[in-house]
């Protein structure tokens, strides 16, 4: 039985009005979904062209759920999010052409070829660039609450990680730590069921990963991270309440991932049924049907959010192709900070 | 001027840090109400509050991945490992995430994890060893191996400044042994600077730590029988001062390097290998390398005496030098 309460679905309107979320803004956060999967999937294409190295990880059917965590953030919060949460760096406002870059090891990508795919993060929007051991990101968050807690800044740090590297000790620790220290933090679970090949019943024994977060003396939600709206509220409510001193909220949020693990993997291991059940839940669809019913989306809006986002892609990919490639020379550049790198907006 | 033991001169200098920058707080297990396992912090709490000088739940992990994520945020944290035998818990938050973060992302981690290391009384193998090495071989690591009470206040100050992170190895076996005139003032010592603990012409000891001691007790025991030793204290191990290592060579032409740390792939090797590099046509003998067995750090008595060198191992190592 699951322990952790079940989040509700966004009944209505009314609800979102409260929320303090307008049209404009409802609008923006379909075009930020859609922006999310437009970028993934003329990646996977470059990809496909031999025009990104290494490899290539989407979050395909994580969209709602990176969007809508990302939505709820303050301008001053931050996050470190992970590789299914393509939705957070569009929603902190990194430019795609920059993210293209990143892909093709560019010099213009936030980790300026030193990093590839989406490890990277720009820090001046608040986001902390991930690393592949999961969820190292976690302890590193809960430092960011834990110096907002010491400097009494009303701050809030969110922790991105999946329910596979829920099996490490990482998360253990992170969470007891802010649980201890009722620190202003949000553990965010995407729970895509799948951890490369292994399933949720191999990873863990109890139905939700938020079941956890009583353990450690917070609450859990289970929430549909296909549901945007839901996950928003949730967000949100997790996000304030931890801001005003309630502590750390662990907000799982259950999708599927829709591709393989990389792009190298077919996910045959995935029940084709599965798949078929989920694409019926597809965020982005789920979200533009509620837009027409209770937020008028008209077609012709939406023909101009598809001819806007694919001009704004073609360009990325275009600035990013003419973004130099590093100078090799510089391979040694950068291991050790000066003290003039600590002029940034987090050490004035 | 004050006279204060090398334990006393890490707590005046990290009290002084904290005093002058309220970015600096401590963070680690029992550092609070009980002052730390060996008393570093004792006192730290009355002055600093609950939220600066922060008790720990037992979470290596959470502790030094915390430290990266305040540093990130602008803060200037000092971990403290009960033991450094323990860093082995947090190894991955070092060396995947802090030190390898302003390399990807350009975000530097400032932050100083302190290490009590080092054996000689019966510790065992989990309270003794002196890691130094495996971290020295992490790109974005800083490693710093204080011999002196003068040195242990001033290379604190200057962990604490550095954008980087700094693994601070406090030798455990020095703590209460070692007295000496400490500045009361503030004062840095930079990094990759080595010391001349004792100047001599016959033979040169390269070495950091504790064992700066036992090689200044051998070389006693040489210039008895005529045979002047010098004695090179790098201070810090990653950066190291090759400069000084090698003009020291290139002065003695005899070189033996000693350290506490395991033999194989200990960080001798790479100075070793760095003089025969770069010093080979200055050399009148093969260098010769002193370090313990590999074998993890045993807790009886005399296996501990057989494992960490002791003075005479190091003279008679300096007397066959001296006679090649």
């Amino acid at each position: 039985m699951t322990i952790a309460r079940e989040a509700d679905p966004v009944a209505a309107e009314a609800e979102l009005r409260n929320s303090g979320l307008d049209r404009e803004d409802l609008l923006t956060v379909y075009r930020n979904m859609l922006l999310t999967r437009g970028i993934e999937e003329r990646g996977h294409i470059l990809y496909k062209q031999g025009k990104i190295p290494g490899s290539f990880y989407t979050g395909r059917g994580n969209e709602g759920a990176a969007v809508g965590i990302a939505t709820a953030m303050g301008p001053d919060d931050v996050g470190a999010p992970l590789h299914r949460d393509m939705g957070v760096h569009i929603t902190r406002g990194v430019e795609p052409w920059r993210i293209i870059a990143n892909y093709m090891g560019k010099e213009d990508g936030p980790a300026r070829g030193k990093d590839g795919n989406v490890h990277m993060a720009d820090a001046r929007l608040g986001l902390i660039a991930m690393v592949s051991h999961l969820p190292a990101m976690l302890p590193v968050a809960v430092g960011a609450a834990l110096a907002f807690r010491i400097r009494e800044e009303s701050r809030v740090a969110i922790g991105w990680f999946g329910e596979g590297s829920a099996a490490r000790g990482d998360a253990h620790e992170a969470m007891n730590l802010a649980g201890v220290r009722r620190l202003p933090m949000v553990f965010v679970c995407d729970n895509n069921q799948w951890a490369y090949s292994t399933p949720t019943h191999l990873g863990f024994a109890t139905p939700n990963i938020a079941d956890r977060a009583r353990s450690y003396g917070f609450e859990g939600v289970v929430v549909d991270g296909t549901d945007v709206l839901a996950v928003y509220r949730e967000a949100k409510r997790a996000i304030e309440k931890a801001r005003s001193g309630g502590g750390p909220t662990l907000i799982e949020c259950m999708t599927l991932r829709m591709e393989g693990h990389a792009v190298h993997d077919d996910a045959f291991y995935v029940p084709k049924d599965m798949f078929e059940e989920w694409a019926k839940h597809d965020p982005i669809e789920r979200f533009r049907t509620w837009l027409k019913d209770y937020a008028d989306l008209r077609e012709q809006e939406e023909e101009e959010i598809a001819a806007d986002l694919k001009k704004l892609l073609n360009e990325a990919i275009r600035r990013a192709e003419e973004s130099p490639l590093p100078d090799p020379a510089t391979v040694t550049e950068g291991v050790y900070a000066a003290p003039e790198d600590l002029d940034t907006p987090h050490h004035k | 001027m004050a006279e204060r033991t090398y334990l006393q001169a890490i707590s005046d200098g990290l009290r002084q840090e904290m005093r002058r920058d309220k970015r600096v707080f401590v963070i680690g297990e029992d550092v609070g109400v009980y002052g730390g396992a060996f008393k570093v912090t004792l006192g730290f709490q009355e002055e600093f509050g609950a939220w600066r000088v922060i008790d720990a739940p037992l979470s290596e992990t959470a502790i030094v991945g915390g430290c990266t994520g305040a540093a990130l945020m602008g803060m200037r944290p000092v971990a403290e490992m009960q033991f450094a035998d323990f860093v082995s818990c947090a190894w991955d938050h070092l060396v995947t995430v802090a030190a390898k973060q302003f390399y990807r992302a350009g975000t530097p981690v400032p932050m100083v994890v302190r290490l009590p290391s080092g054996g000689g009384f019966s510790g065992g193998p989990f309270h003794s060893q002196n890691p130094e090495s495996s971290f020295a071989h992490i790109p974005g690591l800083k490693c710093v191996c204080p011999a002196t009470p003068e040195d242990a206040k001033g290379l604190l100050a200057t962990a604490i400044e550095d954008p980087n992170p700094v693994l601070y190895f406090e030798h455990k076996h020095l703590y209460r042994r070692l007295k000496a005139e400490v500045p009361e003032e503030r004062y840095t010592i930079p990094f990759g600077e080595a010391r001349t603990h004792r100047v001599g012409e016959d033979i040169s000891v390269i070495t950091w730590g504790a064992m700066v001691h036992t090689a200044d007790e051998a070389a006693e025991e040489l210039a008895k029988e005529d045979v002047s030793v010098e004695v090179v204290d790098l201070r810090t191990v990653m950066p190291w001062d090759r400069k000084a290592v090698l003009a020291s060579v290139e002065k003695t032409s005899k070189v033996l390097v000693l350290h506490e740390d395991t033999r194989t792939g200990g960080f001798g090797a790479e100075i070793a290998a760095t003089i025969a590099e770069e010093a080979f046509e200055s050399l009148d003998a093969p260098v010769k390398r002193i370090a313990a067995p590999d074998s993890p750090v045993p807790f009886s008595p005399p296996l501990e005496k057989a494992f960490i060198p002791q003075v005479e191992t190091v003279a008679s190592g300096l007397r066959e030098l001296a006679a090649y």
